[in-house]
């Protein structure tokens, strides 16, 4: 695989990555995301519903947490998790947790890291971490690492320090496994950038990290609400720093649309797609505008009915959601109000999506109130179309040097 | 479709046209002319009672091959209401279906919401249970509701009775069924656009039901449906009245079976004259993560599926079965992606439809017999180990199973 960068701006990186893929050619377009999946699938949809969505993303990311109890099953159908869960043509990138869902803390050693499944806990050295990649063969894998330094408010250095030892002993245990196995050596490695917030430790850790022959790196830890990213940020610009430039960056547990972007000022290429998940679990629409383009008098239209829905929305941020325990933000509009029982515009005017080409808003708002699960379905469709577009929207930016126009009517749309 | 003259006993659109009849057997094949485009009969009608098919898109619906499914007036007519419906340019625009669809006037809701209602000679009183707001649903308020919806076929509202009640309030129900017929009949707004049935109704009495079935067939409607069936009674009882029912009702007519939709009651019912069927059970026993196949149903939450890495059915050609095994289907059932339930909803109308067609094509081909001796063959094991109701009421239309 081959990342080759067209141009660098203001710290963000447009590209591509090339010879991908089992057979070698596949394309990523960066910066882009993963589609988001659930124990291999997406959520709400079938490949039927799945393939109604554009700009689809050309990797999807699989959770450790949702599959690794299902190892033996995929050890006895031999070829390989894509093929298991119906993506024979996906490229895959397999993480260790769900961002969605956060891991029970106190359960990494020195010898194994836990992931958390529907059966309860799936305890891994890195023999059976390793046995279980063999199996699943994904593109590539986030390797075994230790997390938790940044779960706790104030990691101490000690945890910090171990965080960065313990990952980089289970990386280079890893590579060695690797090397000693045929079905491994299509699959690429991903090294894990712990540290906590000691950047004495985050730069240690980039450095050793990026002398292992690893394809890529994720950056871990920088989860969080948005005050703890914000703190983190500077800390994300001094690891991506020490990375070399022709391997791409993954970051996770962001997913936010101002997070994307200001991870992408600091060298981030590619990250996870559950922010439209959650907007859907909780009755949402992605509405916010990334067309920059638009003529001005279009944008204020739109910003001023953005900024009526921002009064309320800050009367809603209290909502807690279910399952996903995020408040609304103000990049959607909650398609449960009663406001939209009777109307008939599509949840997004002028967007492509299957829900906004068929269907109105009073017919969601309907679903919902009825507990139906066609809501889920289109709202999944119409949250992950908007998303992808908005990516798009940001590689189109780098392209004709106006990044700083989209990031301003985004933070405009930031209550 | 032909404006409908009053009076005239012919003059109600024949929408029902006859393309084949099995010789030995009731079985008809045929073709219903709807203004959302034609029906191939006989029919599986899947349900999707509040504008939805329970987690499938209409176009995936559509790329099934259904032509035609249900709604329901009591709870469309509670959420969202019939003003806001009509808005949104009738249930086809509200939910973007563009084949047809069928309402059921809201009667059977008071069997099984007998708790929350209480009937009079005006009609069925409800009370919400959303909001505890009582409504009365009438013969006129049924038929204006269904109006505004502007479904295909809509059904009259009739007095409904669990089969497993007897005595005198069976016999109530059934005459005032007729009245209330009537009451619909005038109440109707759009007999061109719009085709009211009336609903056979005299619970397991020969008698009454004979009674309803000469009552209403003096009424000019398009079709006809057999209701208060497909309760609690004995299969035995069942089929009976099923059997009488269609000796009664006019060829020239569609015959609704209502409530009807477990595979081998849609084989032998189809034999003894019926042209229509609906039933939740397909959709409801799919998201219990249950499987219909030719030889029952799979519980793929089961261990036994977890490593069984064919397709639900290898002769099926869903979507589902296109692309995925049992062993997945499992592992998602166990998570909480509801992508699993909708992976089987498409399976089980798929399933439901296909039977349909292959019913249709063997009586088309005359070989409906030898059909019906395959299918039972199939599910039970041999065509001699079908059930005894099943044996009998084919018998009496005569098809034997050795």
């Amino acid at each position: 695989m081959k990342l080759s960068l067209t141009k660098v701006v203001n710290g963000c990186r447009l590209g591509k990555i090339k010879n991908l893929g089992k057979t070698g050619d596949c394309t990523m377009d960066i910066p882009g995301c993963l589609l988001y999946t659930k124990t291999g699938s997406a959520p709400h949809l079938t490949h039927q519903t799945l393939c109604n969505i554009h700009g689809l993303p050309a990797m999807a990311q699989l959770t450790l947490s949702s599959l690794a109890e299902h190892h033996e099953v995929l050890a006895e159908y031999k070829e390989g998790v894509g093929k298991f869960i119906g993506m024979p043509e996906s490229l895959l990138y397999c993480s260790l947790h769900d961002p969605v869902s956060p891991c029970p803390a106190g359960y990494v050693t020195n010898k194994s890291v836990s992931v958390w499944g529907v059966g309860g806990r799936v305890e891994m050295t890195v023999s059976k971490f390793m046995a279980i990649q063999q199996v699943l063969q994904p593109d590539w894998f986030q390797c075994l690492s230790d997390g938790e330094a940044s779960c706790e408010e104030a990691t101490s250095i000690k945890r910090a320090r171990k965080s960065v030892d313990r990952s980089l002993l289970f990386l280079d245990n890893c590579l060695r496994l690797q090397e000693e196995s045929e079905v491994l050596q299509k699959s690429v490695i991903i090294g894990v950038i712990e540290g906590g917030d000691v950047m004495e430790e985050r730069l240690r850790s980039a450095r050793e990290t990026a002398k292992r022959p690893v394809g890529g790196f994720l950056l871990d830890g920088f989860q969080g609400n948005p005050t703890t990213l914000e703190t983190r940020l500077h800390l994300l610009s001094s690891v991506t720093a020490e990375l070399p430039e022709d391997k791409p960056r993954l970051v996770s547990g962001v997913s936010r649309p101002d997070e994307v972007l200001e991870c992408i000022e600091r060298g981030v290429d590619l990250f996870e797609s559950f922010f439209p998940y959650q907007v859907t679990e909780r009755g949402c629409a992605l509405t916010f505008s990334f067309d920059y383009q638009l003529n001005p008098e279009e944008t204020l239209l739109q910003q001023n009915g953005t900024q009526e829905e921002i009064k309320c929305v800050d009367q809603l941020k209290k909502i807690k959601t279910t399952g996903c325990n995020q408040e609304m933000t103000s990049f959607e509009i909650n398609l449960k109000e009663k406001k939209y029982q009777e109307d008939f515009n599509p949840l997004v005017r002028g967007c492509s999506c299957y829900c906004c080409k068929n269907h109105t808003r009073a017919y969601i708002h309907h679903l919902l109130v009825t507990n139906e699960l066609l809501a889920g379905v289109l709202l999944m469709m119409h949250n992950f179309e908007h998303y992808f577009g908005f990516f798009h929207s940001i590689r189109e930016a780098l392209k004709s040097d106006t990044l700083a126009q989209l990031k301003e009517l985004i933070h405009r749309q930031v209550s | 479709m032909a404006a409908a003259t009053p009076a005239c006993l012919d003059s109600a659109p024949r929408i029902l046209r006859l393309v084949a009849e099995c010789s030995r057997s009731r079985a008809r094949a045929g073709e219903l002319r709807l203004p959302h485009g034609p029906v191939a009969t006989p029919v599986f009608m899947p349900v999707g009672t509040q504008a939805t098919m329970k987690g499938i898109t209409a176009e995936q619906l559509d790329a099934l091959g259904c032509r035609i499914c249900l709604g329901n007036t009591y709870h469309l007519g509670l959420r969202p209401g019939p003003e806001l419906i009509q808005k949104a340019h009738g249930l086809h625009g509200f939910m973007n279906w563009p084949h047809n669809l069928l309402t059921d006037s809201g009667g059977f809701q008071m069997v099984s919401l007998v708790s929350l209602s209480e009937v009079t000679e005006e009609g069925v009183r409800f009370r919400s249970p959303y909001d505890g707001d009582e409504t009365l649903l009438s013969p006129e308020k049924s038929v204006q509701i269904q109006n505004a919806l502007g479904s295909d076929i809509i059904m009259q509202l009739d007095d409904v009775v669990s089969s497993t009640v007897t005595g005198p309030r069976v016999e109530e129900a059934m005459y005032r069924s007729i009245r209330w017929l009537d009451r619909c009949i005038a109440a109707h707004r759009s007999p061109d656009k719009q085709n009211l049935f009336a609903i056979i109704q005299g619970g397991l009495d020969a008698d009454l039901r004979a009674t309803c079935l000469e009552e209403m067939t003096k009424r000019d409607v398009p079709g006809f449906a057999i209701g208060g069936l497909s309760g609690g009674e004995s299969k035995a009882q069942f089929w009976k009245m099923v059997a009488l029912s269609t000796s009664q009702l006019p060829k020239d007519k569609p015959r609704y079976l209502m409530g009807v939709g477990y595979a081998t009651d849609l084989v032998v019912c189809v034999a003894l004259g019926c042209d229509m069927f609906d039933c939740v059970f397909p959709t409801r026993t799919a998201r219990f993560g249950s499987a219909l196949v030719p030889t029952g149903n799979l519980q793929l939450k089961k261990k036994l599926f977890e490593k069984d890495f064919g397709p639900i059915d290898p002769e099926c050609t869903c979507p589902t079965c296109q692309k995925h095994s049992r062993a997945f289907l499992h592992a998602l059932l166990h998570s909480d992606n509801t992508a699993a339930l909708h992976h089987l909803t498409v399976h089980n109308i798929a399933y439901q439809l296909q039977l349909m067609s292959a019913i249709r094509a063997s009586i088309v081909e005359k070989r409906f017999p030898e059909f019906v001796r395959d299918f039972m063959g199939t599910m039970y094991g041999d065509p001699t180990l079908c059930p005894t109701w099943a044996t009998e009421a084919l018998a009496s239309v005569g098809i034997t199973l050795d």
